[in-house]
């Protein structure tokens, strides 16, 4: 629903954007679709070994937003990406940066699990093998165990590796999906509404995994839950239309926010 | 934030149950009408299949079976003029045929007369003097021997006797005498029909019974070998390249409407096209399979295009993300995803294509294959006829023997299209994955 006209939207964020041990840092980001504007001069740090939320009603530009992050974008025609994002003070959209290699250090878990349909086994493997990662067969079966295991997926599917991976249960897909993910030992997670297609329980081991995962990787996650963002991120970014509301350490986001807006769409004004 | 709903405001609830009743009926009555539309159309269908496989089978059976006559054969080589077996010239002046004409009149003793004893000698097939040379060549021990062998007779004591046996003969084309003879032959067992190997491993021929179908067989082995080898490849790489590479622009526009219209395209313009570019101007002998491949590859092109771009569409974008996000390359994706899971649609879509192109005949027409062809196509090279050009020449023999030859092919032909197409949908079932 839209907003009453009487609460301009700001042009300036408020709160805490910025970190000192960023591992990524967008400056003044301007993402257009066509002649469409979807992100607003958003600035931002995800720091390191942090999981950075990211929240906002139907629309904002959460996800866009995070597409950018490993360029995903690149892949819808007319989508065009103005400002800087870094990651450890590389340009990400340099010229001479090649995608390919950004994508194995920035991976990402999408909203509907998609395993390839191929065996369990396989699907860890891809990564590696793509990238040439394993020296042998037996580094690859230690990668992809030790992917499995950080996943907590290898306890379900270690008699099953060569079984197609989708097969598995919903919950078990998008654990394989992250288990994939992990395997090419990237540096930062997207996680884009990792658990919109999952039943609670399902989404409950999730949680716990990004917790666990947060030990040793950098994770931005768009969710839809506040619950989910509220549970398990350090940070807590809040995007309405395009633009970043609020950022703020997660716990004060949900207390005591500093902004209008954002108290406005957690208390459920407006969603 | 939703509106508040007054009480009052709320009309009264009328009952519509008695016009819902009403109206159901109608809707049943409506629903029944159309299911029987949609069951009169299949059935429609179905008899119209069943009268051209009855009518295809009942006068191509036929075909399958030729009459043979036993006659006795004594292989005397001084008789002949043949001192070595192994000399082809001495082979080639030798009389084949006084060995069987010696034979007739040895079987029928009482014919005399000039007259009559070349209608007895027409009995037998033509090449029946070969067949028996073929038969002392491949087996030497033979010579100077005596013994029955069955020979093929002609088309026109084929088709009476045949005829006979099903008790229609056909008269036209058989003499009274020759009538009686083999009335004396069947009685003394020495005529008999028995399976027709000459239809499953000769060519073309003028003489009916001498005429068979494997070099048509072979000459469509040849051409489709060429046009799948050639229209495969090219038509998956055009398909991967405008779905997954291409720019969306007016050029690509421009392209993907063209194809359209290209499948869309009379085949005989193909065959023109072929004989302007490939002979006239490329030089490629005419009536060759790799020709023939050439015009058909033209024309099954659009076909494999248009399916494969369908089957790389069906391939659902998650995994390319999935693939892109694991930092595959453009290529990687298509060559590890795309691929394998379109690959199933694209070979359907390939099958249909050849089996469309294993039962053209038009443009085939423009580049010499209705040639009248004998030998039996050995490589892509050789002179050859198809599957379906051999039906139309055999359609236009005035003998009567070619009718049941003429069904005999079609039913060959519509053999392959059956086993093409049964095998397009196994491999559909069978590499179909589900994600």
């Amino acid at each position: 629903m839209a907003i009453n006209n009487d609460r301009p939207i700001p042009t300036q964020s408020v709160g805490a954007q910025f970190h000192d041990n960023a591992r990524m840092s967008m400056r003044d980001v301007n993402i257009f679709y066509g002649d469409k504007q979807a992100i607003f001069d958003v600035s931002l740090d995800i720091g390191q070994n942090e999981v950075m939320a990211m929240i906002g009603p139907s629309g904002c530009g959460k996800s866009t937003f995070l597409r950018s992050l490993n360029r995903m974008n690149d892949t819808i025609e007319g989508c065009r990406v103005v400002g800087d994002i870094a990651m450890d003070g590389q340009d990400l959209y340099d010229s001479k940066l090649d995608v390919v290699e950004l994508r194995a250090r920035v991976g990402m878990v999408f909203q509907k699990p998609n395993p390839f349909p191929k065996s369990i086994y396989d699907n860890v493997a891809y990564g590696p093998k793509i990238h040439g990662l394993a020296e042998s067969r037996v580094d690859l079966d230690e990668i992809v165990e030790s992917s499995l295991r950080k996943a907590s997926l290898w306890n379900e599917v270690k008699d099953r590796l060569h079984q197609p991976g989708t097969g598995l249960s919903g919950g078990q897909q998008q654990r394989l999906c992250i288990a994939r993910a992990i395997a090419v030992n990237p540096e930062v997670i997207l996680m884009d509404e990792p658990c919109s297609a999952l039943d609670p329980i399902a989404t409950a081991k999730i949680e716990e995994l990004i917790e666990e995962l947060s030990e040793n990787f950098t994770i931005a996650i768009v969710t839809h839950s506040m619950q989910q963002a509220a549970r398990v991120s350090h940070r807590t970014a809040y995007f309405h239309l395009g633009r970043l509301i609020e950022v703020n350490p997660t716990e004060q986001v949900f207390t005591m926010p500093e902004h209008e807006l954002t108290e406005g769409y957690i208390t459920g004004r407006f969603g | 934030m939703t509106e508040p709903t007054s009480q009052a405001a709320r009309p009264t609830p009328t009952d519509h149950s008695a016009t819902i009743k009403a109206s159901l009926k109608r809707r049943y009555r409506a629903e029944t009408r159309f299911r029987w539309y949609g069951r009169i159309a299949i059935a429609f269908g179905l008899a119209a299949v069943l009268v051209l496989f009855v009518d295809i089978i009942s006068k191509g059976h036929g075909a399958f079976k030729t009459t043979h006559i036993a006659v006795p054969v004594e292989y005397d080589l001084a008789q002949l003029g043949v001192r070595d077996l192994n000399d082809n010239q001495q082979l080639a002046l030798a009389d084949w045929d006084a060995l069987f004409k010696s034979g007739l009149r040895e079987l029928l003793p009482d014919v005399s007369g000039r007259s009559a004893r070349r209608e007895l000698y027409r009995m037998v097939s033509n090449g029946a003097g070969y067949d028996l040379k073929d038969r002392l060549q491949a087996n030497p021990r033979l010579a100077n021997q005596r013994e029955q062998v069955w020979l093929s007779a002609d088309d026109d004591i084929d088709t009476y006797f045949k005829g006979l046996l099903d008790g229609d003969p056909y008269t036209a084309r058989v003499t009274e005498q020759q009538i009686e003879w083999i009335d004396e032959l069947r009685s003394a067992g020495q005529i008999r029909t028995q399976w027709n190997r000459n239809f499953w491993t000769r060519g073309d021929s003028r003489e009916p019974e001498q005429a068979g179908i494997w070099g048509a067989v072979m000459g469509s082995l040849f051409t489709l070998a060429i046009t799948f080898a050639l229209s495969f490849p090219i038509g998956v790489s055009a398909a991967i390249y405008l779905e997954e590479f291409a720019p969306r622009n007016r050029f690509t526009d421009f392209i993907e409407i063209n194809i359209n219209n290209l499948a869309a395209v009379p085949s005989i313009i193909f065959g023109l096209l072929g004989l302007a570019i490939f002979i006239n101007f490329f030089g490629v002998p005419r009536s060759i399979p790799i020709l023939g491949g050439l015009v058909l590859t033209l024309m099954t092109l659009p076909t494999i295009i248009i399916t494969s771009r369908a089957a790389i569409k069906a391939v659902p974008p998650s995994i390319r993300e999935a693939a892109l996000g694991m930092g595959a390359s453009k290529h990687q994706v298509v060559l590890h995803h795309v691929l394998p899971l379109a690959m199933p649609g694209m070979l359907t879509g390939a099958i249909i294509g050849m089996a469309q192109a294993l039962g053209e005949t038009a443009p085939l027409l423009m580049i010499g294959m209705v040639a009248f062809i004998v030998d039996i196509p050995q490589a892509f090279t050789d002179p050859a006829t198809v599957l379906p050009v051999q039906i139309f020449l055999w359609a236009d023999s005035p003998e009567r023997a070619f009718v049941e030859k003429t069904s005999a092919a079609i039913m060959v032909l519509l053999g392959f299209l059956i086993i093409m197409n049964t095998t397009a949908v196994w491999i559909r079932k069978r590499l179909e994955r589900r994600w």
